[in-house]
């Protein structure tokens, strides 16, 4: 039996392209929606730490915030999964139970990332914003924000890249993803080569492609940049 | 000082609403500021009357720029008292953003927003903070930008204009919001030396204007010719202060003197 033959065999006579392509869309799902909701959960952390610094007041805020970044980042990412499967959100599906997981890991790590970027602004950005009478979260919001995600794009990027990848350990919690499926696809078949390979050069060309765009749109946000 | 029954002068940037001529704008009293335990400013006592230009000089490190920042509350004092329109700033109460609106500043390092057009610049705070619509607040950033030259940068972005160009749309961007008094820290201090004629010719007819303005500069001609007050601070304390023909014609204190020696 030739190779082509092997994958014929595999992957399209008995169905199996529908499974990977099946977990190819669930991979992609489950990226796209951790990553806005690690972005989202990043920005408020890092704003919430921003303000709370040096603010009596709002000490417990600091302290949540430390806490939040220093539990997520401290248990692996699988172990996340499985709590947040089997006892957080018992009973829901797994890719939202995933979206939600990775989204949440992600967060902890974008916080620093945000806060960084946050702390790239000059700091006479806030000043000039607040000396026109806007408040410390006005200025924030039109002033200092917009600039801190220009100065973290490429930050944000490479997590989307580590987050793509992490997130072939989501077959824990009965989620098909790509992995998963490839799995699936050598178990039933007893081909072991082909689907996991296939599986490999699927997220190759994803992260290749996207660190293509990525350099695409840096050279493009240089050449339209109007700062100095 | 501008004359109470005469404002003829005043163009639509100034707020000439009525208001107490007679009230003084801006009281400071017994002003105190540490960094870190280190005395900065060790008891100001200043009134700021409308039209006064004020011209705030010293050595670097006298506290002029913190004497400034104390004012809007940049920096936040830890003494004394400054009664802005009759308003208490220390006061915890006082709401602080609706009087900054009323107290434009002007930066050493102009702090335009990069990321804006200039015309976005001038109409960011006005429309954000509800003081105009957005039609009128372009309205007044051309009439305003056109005024200091520079009308046709209006869809420009700041790095695309000379430190003079930035310095001039700054001073702009603080006169969108109709302030009653400009603050300027060190408005030519990070210009060429080619720019710092530009800048301080839109500052001379800002203060022709009637304009309550406070300056601190290095720049002792405009001092001389534009203000009506010189305060020389010297190690956190106001050393001497008098119209400039007093204190650049006839310095008292020995400090002053050998200031001025170096200066000028």
């Amino acid at each position: 039996m030739s190779w082509f033959e092997k994958l014929h065999e595999t992957f399209i006579a008995s169905g199996h392209y529908k499974l990977i392509l099946n977990g190819f869309k669930n991979t992609i799902i489950i990226t796209l929606g951790a990553l806005l909701i690690g972005v989202v959960i990043g920005s408020v952390i890092a704003i919430a730490k921003y303000f709370s610094e040096g603010v009596p007041s709002m000490k417990a805020v600091e302290v949540i915030c430390d806490f939040y970044v220093t539990v997520i980042r401290g248990i692996p990412v699988v172990v996340l999964l499985l709590i947040f499967y089997f006892i957080v959100m018992t009973g829901a599906e797994g890719v939202p139970v995933a979206i939600l997981t990775f989204g949440i890991n992600s967060g902890a790590y974008m916080a620093e990332v945000v806060r960084s970027g946050i702390n790239a602004v000059d700091k006479g950005q806030m000043e000039a914003g607040r000396s026109l009478g806007m408040s410390k979260l006005q200025a924030m919001r039109k002033i200092v924000f917009p600039q801190a995600i220009r100065n973290i794009l490429p930050a944000i990027g490479n997590e989307m890249i580590a987050l793509l990848k992490e997130t072939s350990v989501a077959g824990y919690v009965a989620v098909i993803d790509l992995t998963r499926a490839g799995n699936l696809v050598r178990n039933n078949t007893f081909d072991a080569i082909n689907p996991l390979m296939l599986v490999a050069l699927v997220y190759l060309v994803l992260v290749v492609g996207l660190t293509r765009l990525l350099k695409v749109f840096e050279r493009k946000l240089a050449k339209s940049d109007k700062r100095n | 000082m501008i004359n109470a029954t005469d404002k003829s002068g005043l163009p639509d940037g100034v707020n000439n609403a009525a208001f107490d001529w007679t009230e003084k704008l801006i009281t400071v009293t017994g002003l105190e500021k540490r960094f870190g335990g280190v005395p900065v400013l060790c008891g100001i006592d200043v009134e700021i009357d409308r039209g006064d230009v004020i011209c705030v000089i010293g050595p670097s490190g006298s506290g002029k720029s913190t004497f400034l920042r104390c004012l809007n509350l940049l920096e936040k004092p830890d003494g004394g008292s400054i009664v802005f329109e009759g308003d208490e700033l220390t006061d915890k109460k006082t709401d602080v953003n609706r009087h900054r609106q009323k107290m434009g500043m002007v930066f050493q390092q102009f702090n335009l927003f990069p990321h804006m057009t200039v015309l976005e610049n001038l109409t960011c705070a006005p429309v954000m903070l509800k003081k105009f619509t957005k039609e009128e607040a372009e309205e007044k950033a051309m009439t305003l930008l056109a005024r200091v030259g520079l009308a046709d940068r209006a869809a420009s972005y700041p790095n695309q204009l000379s430190g003079g160009q930035k310095q001039r749309v700054a001073i702009v961007r603080a006169l969108c919001m109709e302030p009653d008094v400009m603050l300027f820290d060190e408005p030519t201090s990070a210009l060429d030396p080619e720019m710092v004629g530009e800048v301080l010719d839109v500052m001379k007819e800002l203060a022709e204007s009637g304009m309550t303005m406070v300056v601190v500069t290095h720049e002792m001609g405009f001092a001389r010719e534009v203000s009506n007050r010189v305060i020389f601070l010297d190690e956190g304390v106001i050393a001497e202060e008098g119209t400039p023909a007093e204190v650049f014609g006839n310095p008292k204190s020995e400090r002053l003197q050998s200031f001025l020696s170096k200066v000028l």
